[in-house]
């Protein structure tokens, strides 16, 4: 199967995902034991204001068509209206977007360049103390909750030292740089601990491998065996990972947004929870989803460039 | 059957006590020093959680407004008091109980289900497999904590909803490990041999491939571990998970945080009891699965 073949059956596989997806948060809203709508307004709400709030939600309509709405409003971005802002859905979302992105952005950049660094110098050492400490340190980030991680980082760096700000996202793009720093950080740690360890394993591997041999035999330089030798084989196995890792960010998202009070999505979601913003939080959901079903394409097709001899089949 | 099956199996009684024979039967466990080091920090914490009454003198919820944040070092109380005069050693031992609780509860149900499921469809096959292999693509589409945080948020805070808002999505992990080794042993000679001789497909599961595919599940049961253990963390820390006064170290370390200048210890030392376990937990998982 060439590459138009594979990327046409990887698209319907995520089309159907995708409605699966979909019909997974509709469920889940529509079982909530007992009247969602007494859920949301409380037990002293009355039947009165119950009816109206069903209304609104179209939880009166027969299922098939809620679920048809549902999606189309998804798609055509009538996600609803949001019960705490009494405002469209898409326009709370639109607004909160960015700044998750910039922030998953800024952490995968963080996440990179510590996994390039740390991960091939351990590699490079291995065995040696360089490599250990590299090895105990990122344990310790492995099993490192990132609420926690956050805080402490807050209390270190923003508390004591006043290097970064305590919490917020300012104005400027400079502003968001030193800002989202920590959050970013905290995520990156969680992150790249997973992929150094990766990096380092694959590296060690490859190093040991014919081709490499009989270049260094050759005498081709040793920086470019490591870039065009090495990492080149090395990165593949990472990148998967990474495609993996990449729902632990967006969920981590949640948790960094809330500690360092970051206006976006993940904060969104958090107060949506705690308000019972039912279209707020399905949206959310959502969209956090296809961001990782997205990623995981770009993740499968990347193979072809980072690895000519992938086909697909 | 691989070798510490075998080394279990032996009569206990035969091998003569000589200093060698104890030598070889050590090695036959090829223990390593991960393996070594976790178990040692896990037996420590589960001894900590058993004897939380011995070990400390004060009811984790009982208040003295008297002695309210202290710190680390205090006379009576070595690692502090929070807002209300709690001691804080009390509260991260008992603590003990309650996240080690979670972390085996949360995988027992998952890891059921979840091996269950993988001999199932990897033996099975056909329509089966591919229908529970669609569910499993659409539910890895969400990010874990989000799901979970949306799940939870639906059934209500509790400890209770903890554990079925994790076991909902849990069991995928079991699931996906298991299908893969069934799938592998399937063709074995063994199982042919079964089947030849007239085994059922239901016995052929139960006594010939599910003992043999287990073991990289069982291994993968101390990844779960932390991983339930940190999940529950946060959502406590996120006010979803058991509601004060209950010490738990993700609810201690939210209620810490209000008091981030004064008190450091609030919200740094109940993550130190986290990283504690989780670190023991995963030497255990790497041992375990350096050894295969």
């Amino acid at each position: 199967m060439g590459r138009p073949a594979y990327i046409g059956n990887r698209l319907l596989l995520m089309v159907f995902v995708l409605f699966g997806v979909t019909l997974v948060i509709f469920s889940m809203v529509r079982l909530i034991p007992g009247d969602p709508a007494f859920l949301i307004l409380g037990d002293r709400a009355t039947e009165e204001n119950a009816a109206q709030l069903r209304e609104q939600l179209g939880l009166n309509k027969p299922l098939p068509q809620q679920y048809w709405e549902f999606v189309s409003g998804m798609v055509t971005g009538k996600m609803g209206t949001s019960l705490l802002y009494r405002q469209p859905v898409s326009n709370l979302v639109v607004k909160r977007v960015p700044v998750s992105i910039f922030l998953a952005v800024y952490a995968m950049i963080l996440a990179a360049i510590m996994t390039l660094s740390f991960g091939l110098l351990a590699a490079l050492h291995k065995g040696r103390i360089a490599d250990h400490f590299i090895r105990i340190l990122f344990l310790f980030f492995i099993t490192t909750p990132a609420f926690w991680l956050g805080l402490l980082l807050i209390m270190l760096f923003s508390l004591r030292l006043h290097i970064f700000p305590v919490a917020g996202y300012g104005l400027t793009f400079q502003d968001h740089l030193r800002y989202l720093f920590l959050p970013a950080l905290t995520l990156a740690l969680g992150l790249s601990a997973v992929l150094i360890r990766n990096l380092r394993g694959q590296t060690i591997n490859v190093m040991r491998a014919d081709y490499v041999r009989t270049a260094r035999a050759k005498g081709v330089p040793e920086g470019s065996i490591l870039s065009r030798h090495t990492l080149q084989n090395a990165l593949m196995p990472v990148v998967t990972i990474f495609g993996l890792q990449f729902g632990y960010l967006v969920g981590g998202t949640v948790v960094v947004e809330t500690i360092f009070a970051i206006p976006g999505m993940g904060q969104l979601l958090y107060q949506s929870i705690t308000a019972r913003d039912y279209p707020v939080v399905q949206a959310i959901v959502v969209i956090s989803a296809v961001l990782v079903i997205l990623v995981n394409l770009g993740v499968d097709l990347s193979y072809s460039f980072l690895d000519p001899r992938v086909t697909y089949e | 059957m691989n070798e510490p099956a075998a080394a279990a199996l032996e009569p206990l009684g035969r091998a003569a006590p000589t200093r060698d024979g104890l030598v070889l039967r050590i090695r036959r466990l090829r223990l390593n020093g991960m393996l070594v080091g976790g178990t040692i920090m896990l037996g420590l914490v589960i001894l900590a959680a058993l004897a939380a009454p011995l070990l400390t003198p004060y009811d984790p919820i009982a208040q003295d407004l008297n002695s309210t944040l202290l710190p680390p070092g205090s006379p009576g109380h070595w690692l502090g008091t929070d807002n209300f005069g709690r001691d804080e050693f009390s509260r991260i031992i008992y603590g003990t109980r309650l996240d080690l609780q979670i972390g085996f509860i949360a995988v027992l149900f998952p890891f059921m289900v979840g091996t269950l499921v993988g001999v199932l469809t990897g033996f099975v096959g056909g329509t089966l497999d591919s229908a529970v292999m669609r569910l499993v693509d659409i539910l890895m589409a969400f990010p874990f904590l989000i799901l979970v945080i949306a799940i939870m948020s639906i059934l209500g805070p509790g400890l209770k909803n903890l554990y079925i808002a994790i076991a909902l999505i849990g069991w995928i992990s079991y699931a996906r490990i298991t299908r893969g080794e069934t799938l592998a042993a399937r063709n074995l000679e063994y199982v042919r041999a079964a089947t030849t001789v007239g085994c059922t497909r239901a016995r052929i599961m139960r006594l010939h491939i599910l003992p043999n595919v287990i073991s990289p599940a069982l291994i993968y049961v101390f990844t779960g571990m932390v991983l339930a253990i940190m999940t529950g963390a946060t959502l406590s820390f996120l006010g979803l998970g058991p509601q004060p006064p209950t010490p738990e170290w993700g609810a201690m370390i939210a209620e810490g945080r209000q008091f981030l200048l004064q008190a450091w210890w609030l919200t740094a030392l109940p993550g130190v009891a986290l990283l504690i376990v989780g670190v023991a937990l995963s030497l255990i998982g790497d041992g375990l699965a350096e050894r295969r």
